[in-house]
């Protein structure tokens, strides 16, 4: 299979010895990563190691301070405003919170990258936003509100419709399932799997949840200090031979990873 | 710590954030002239940052008009000069008060609302979100604002000009004895354009000043509630310092 003329076999996306220092702690200490088309790669790691961080130079949101971001093999670490924005067309991005904006209605959330990045006509952007509602199965009922008036797994459900409206070559999960009861967690997770299955694309998500991890990963990476510690395909991930997975895996406070209380 | 830390540390803190707050304003003004637009967003703001400010903005002119002709009545009576009133009402109004006193109810106004909305958005990462969905949030959030308040404010000046000598109007031929059609003849008279055109100058400089401090305290808000409470603060005290020092810049280098 080969996206935007790119060969399957290379990765889609990669970090190459990225690292980064915030607030005068080295959070990223030179992470590299890859994922290829149609892969779903999961970062898992405690609290605070920088797992979001690590998303968030690959948008170009949080600069590295040194390393490659490579999309398609092209180096965007420093990519101007204009091809940031251009580059954004090939990811989609789910937030921990959903990330809507207050004052637009739902479907106006779904369909804002079609009429302000797009420039579809409202009406088009709209059959649109509520084709992908349906696909998410988000009533359609829904499309006038508010995100306020929504429920924490709908938010989801149309945070997860704008990540997907246009179809995006790289999608990423921001802990999808956090603050969701484990039914919605579960319907959430199985929505990504079918997304990501649709649409071909890679799919980078960081999560603390374990059940989640395994249900949407084909792999999975440990980030610990900075580094990936581990990495593997999910089924390998109970017999991992690393002592910091396991503790991971099984939540146990005692172990190589202190816990942050 | 020696004095010099003392000294050093909060001076180069203070710099930083000149410096920090500078390059804001200056790609917020980029902003304003780059394509894409954003007319739906430019036309929300006029009506949020202009339109609901009338009401704030006329209640102040109109007290503080009254309350001026009165002060400039028990002072002119000192001098047998109370004839003065019309001609000082109006001077002061649309050269100073005008000005001053609107600016300094939208720092309050718009300078928070902006700051808390801005930071809101950006500790709820629907900043980052729209990064993400290929939208610069200058262009989207921050020009917008920038347009909003730069247009509008010159013509809430001008209302309030007007509804300020308008007050020091009622006063004065309510309670002072001023013959209402002398009052105005004298008001018009005395006003020269050049009067209004400083007042409206201003108002479009508090106006810069304003939007750009309620974006900037926003954009840079972190740590939750807390975080964007500290936003709208700064962002009041600092718009209303900095309408204050360009208030006395403006006026001192107006051609007299």
């Amino acid at each position: 299979m080969s996206v935007a003329g790119k060969p399957a076999n290379g990765p889609k996306l990669a970090w190459v010895g990225v690292k980064k220092r915030l607030g005068g702690r080295d959070v990223l200490q030179g992470v590299d990563l890859d994922v290829a088309a149609g892969r779903s790669l999961v970062v898992i790691g405690g609290s605070g190691v920088g797992k979001s961080v690590t998303l968030k130079t690959a948008l170009g949101i949080i600069p590295a301070d040194a390393g490659e971001i490579r999309v398609d093999g092209e180096d965007v670490t420093h990519a101007d405003t204009r091809r940031r924005a251009a580059l954004m067309a090939k990811f989609g991005m789910l937030f921990q919170g959903a990330a809507l904006f207050d004052s637009l209605t739902v479907w106006e959330n779904i369909a804002f990258r079609l009429i302000h990045a797009d420039r579809m006509p409202r009406a088009e952007a709209k059959a649109r936003a509520l084709e992908t509602m349906r696909k998410v199965r988000l009533a359609p009922e829904f499309a006038e509100r508010y995100p306020v008036e929504l429920s924490g797994g709908m938010q989801k459900r149309a945070g997860l419709a704008r990540a997907i409206v246009s179809r995006p070559e790289i999608l990423f999960f921001d802990e999808p399932t956090t603050g969701l009861d484990p039914i919605t967690a579960d319907a959430i997770n199985d929505l990504i799997v079918e997304m990501v299955k649709d649409l071909g694309c890679a799919a980078v998500s960081i999560t603390h949840d374990m059940a989640s991890a395994r249900k949407i990963a084909d792999e999975i990476a440990m980030l610990h200090q900075g580094k990936i510690i581990w990495r593997g395909p999910a089924a390998d991930i109970d017999h991992s031979g690393s002592a910091h997975v396991e503790q991971f895996v099984h939540g146990r406070a005692d172990g190589p990873i202190q816990a942050v209380v | 710590m020696n004095l010099f830390a003392r000294i050093g540390y909060p001076t180069i803190g203070m710099l930083r954030e000149v410096g920090a707050a500078s390059l804001f304003a200056a790609r917020a003004a980029r902003a304003c002239f780059d394509a894409p637009m954003y007319p739906g967003q430019i036309a929300r703001q006029v009506m949020r940052i202009g339109w609901l400010s009338l009401p704030v903005v006329g209640l102040t002119a109109v007290f503080i008009g009254a309350a001026l002709a009165l002060n400039i009545y028990t002072g002119g009576a000192r001098f047998n000069a109370e004839q003065f009133v019309p001609n000082i009402v109006v001077l002061g109004i649309t050269r100073e008060l005008g000005p001053v006193l609107a600016g300094l109810m939208l720092a309050g106004r718009v300078s928070a609302g902006l700051a808390a909305e801005i930071g809101t958005m950006r500790v709820t990462e629907q900043i980052d979100a729209l990064t993400t969905l290929s939208t610069d949030p200058f262009k989207f959030l921050i020009a917008p604002r920038l347009i909003a308040a730069v247009a509008t404010f010159p013509l809430l000046v001008l209302v309030a000009d007007i509804i300020g000598v308008m007050g020091g109007y009622l006063v004065g031929v309510g309670s002072l004895g001023f013959n209402g059609a002398v009052y105005l003849r004298n008001t018009l008279n005395f006003l020269e354009a050049g009067d209004v055109m400083l007042g409206l100058t201003k108002a479009a400089a508090f106006g810069f000043v304003i939007a750009v401090m309620g974006c900037y305290f926003g954009f840079r808000s972190k740590g939750g509630a807390l975080g964007v409470g500290r936003a709208a603060t700064n962002a009041v005290v600092v718009s209303t310092v900095l309408i204050l020092a360009a208030n006395y810049v403006i006026t001192s280098m107006w051609p007299s």
